[in-house]
């Protein structure tokens, strides 16, 4: 249980998805200007994360059985787009509600870098199957965490006088990078010490 | 348009980094070093072209509806022969790049590119329009990366794959270590495109007067 705990710690505070590994920032960027907003797309990176993770542990079975490795680049993104795809039109039929909130953000999750990028790390790490979807899990809560918080501060940044230059992505930019800065405290935790490994 | 306007047009005035803000995830994760901001502006750069010339090519056999799976599919081959090709020929830089690489698969610039000028242009054309765009990514990675790697390392040019120790311009212990940093990359791209809005908004109002 503790193993899963750690995977799940680290992919939020240690190396989280976007102010350390510098994965999905497109949507960080683009989503991030309501609170509202930004929790709904963090839930289906999330749902659709988890689920890729899941489905590329055994598609990568698959291809080191047949020995086509060089197809995973391939066969990850179509297997993804595929998804995100099925995953809408699951959403569509079982809760309208939901899918109008999330609506136009779902077809955006295909070209999410954090979804195929935790589907390939997963691979690197050599992680087994319910360590791969925990740590899916995990990097789309990091990932949801700092949409939220951004969100809530871009809230405000609306309201404050910037100089005509910084306005828009500068000052979008240089937030993140003091949030950065916040988070690299975390990464002189010591999480296993902490769990009591 | 000429050829070389549609060159210009996506090295200056539709940077894809500095204009267009797209493909942010590679650029603020790579630019570290000099070497590896060139390694994957020139990576980017064949994908571009590559699928590009490709898309052009089958612009009229493509389904629409099927558009952009297709687009996807041409994309990861270019994608996986750079992977290929960096890791047998340049190792150290490979490991460097990471996952970055084949991430370039959802680079938006690429896939950008295929779906607002390769579908609708020439072979030439779009050849011509990868080529301009990748150097346009090539140039900011370069220029981002100069800065972040001068002033945080005191080196410059670093690359171990060719045997290179760099230029030494000041001691190690006197770089910024926060700018090689992650939070380095956000603060030195929001502050280099803030100057750049200045300079481009203050010569507009030049040519006004």
């Amino acid at each position: 249980m503790t193993e899963y705990l750690l995977i799940v710690l680290s992919a939020i505070f240690i190396n989280n998805f976007v102010v350390a590994r510098f994965l999905g920032i497109c949507p960080f960027l683009g989503v991030s200007k309501q609170v509202e907003t930004a929790t709904g797309m963090g839930m289906a990176v999330t749902f659709v994360m988890a689920l890729a993770s899941g489905i590329t542990y055994w598609l990568q079975k698959v291809l080191v059985m047949l020995n086509i490795e060089f197809l995973q680049t391939i066969t990850f993104i179509l297997v993804i787009a595929v998804l995100v795809q099925f995953v809408e039109m699951v959403i569509k039929k079982v809760s309208p509600v939901l899918y109008q909130a999330l609506g136009i953000y779902l077809p955006l999750i295909t070209t999410n870098c954090a979804v195929l990028g935790v589907t390939i790390l997963n691979v690197e790490e050599n992680y087994s199957f319910l360590q791969s979807v925990v740590n899916g899990i995990g990097g789309a809560l990091g990932f949801s965490l700092l949409l939220v918080l951004f969100a809530g501060i871009r809230e405000r940044l609306a309201f404050a006088p910037i100089p005509k230059a910084m306005q828009g992505i500068p000052i979008a930019l240089v937030t993140a990078g003091l949030i950065s800065i916040a988070f690299l405290g975390f990464s002189g935790f010591n999480l296993e010490a902490l769990l009591g490994f | 348009m000429t050829r070389w306007q549609i060159f210009k047009n996506g090295v200056f005035n539709e940077n894809p980094i500095f204009r267009l803000v797209l493909g942010m995830c590679s650029t603020l994760a790579v630019t570290t070093a000099v070497v590896n901001g060139i390694g994957m502006g020139i990576a980017t750069t064949f994908v571009l072209t590559g699928s590009n010339v490709i898309i052009a090519l089958l612009r009229n056999i493509i389904p629409k509806e099927i558009r952009i799976p297709a687009y996807v599919v041409v994309i990861a081959t270019f994608t996986t022969i750079v992977d290929k090709t960096m890791a047998a020929t340049m190792p150290d830089l490979h490991r460097v790049l990471g996952i970055f690489i084949p991430l370039i698969v959802v680079n938006c610039i690429v896939l950008a590119r295929a779906e607002a000028f390769a579908s609708k242009h020439s072979i030439v054309e779009s050849a011509f329009d990868g080529l301009g765009m990748g150097m346009g990514f090539t140039l900011a990675l370069t220029l981002l990366s100069l800065i972040r790697e001068l002033l945080g390392t005191g080196t410059l040019l670093k690359a171990s794959d060719f045997g290179f120790d760099g230029f030494s311009f000041f001691p190690d212990a006197l770089g910024v270590k926060l700018l090689v940093l992650p939070p380095g990359a956000f603060i030195t791209l929001g502050l280099l495109l803030a100057g750049i809005n200045w300079f481009v908004a203050r010569k507009g109002e030049k040519s006004h007067d």
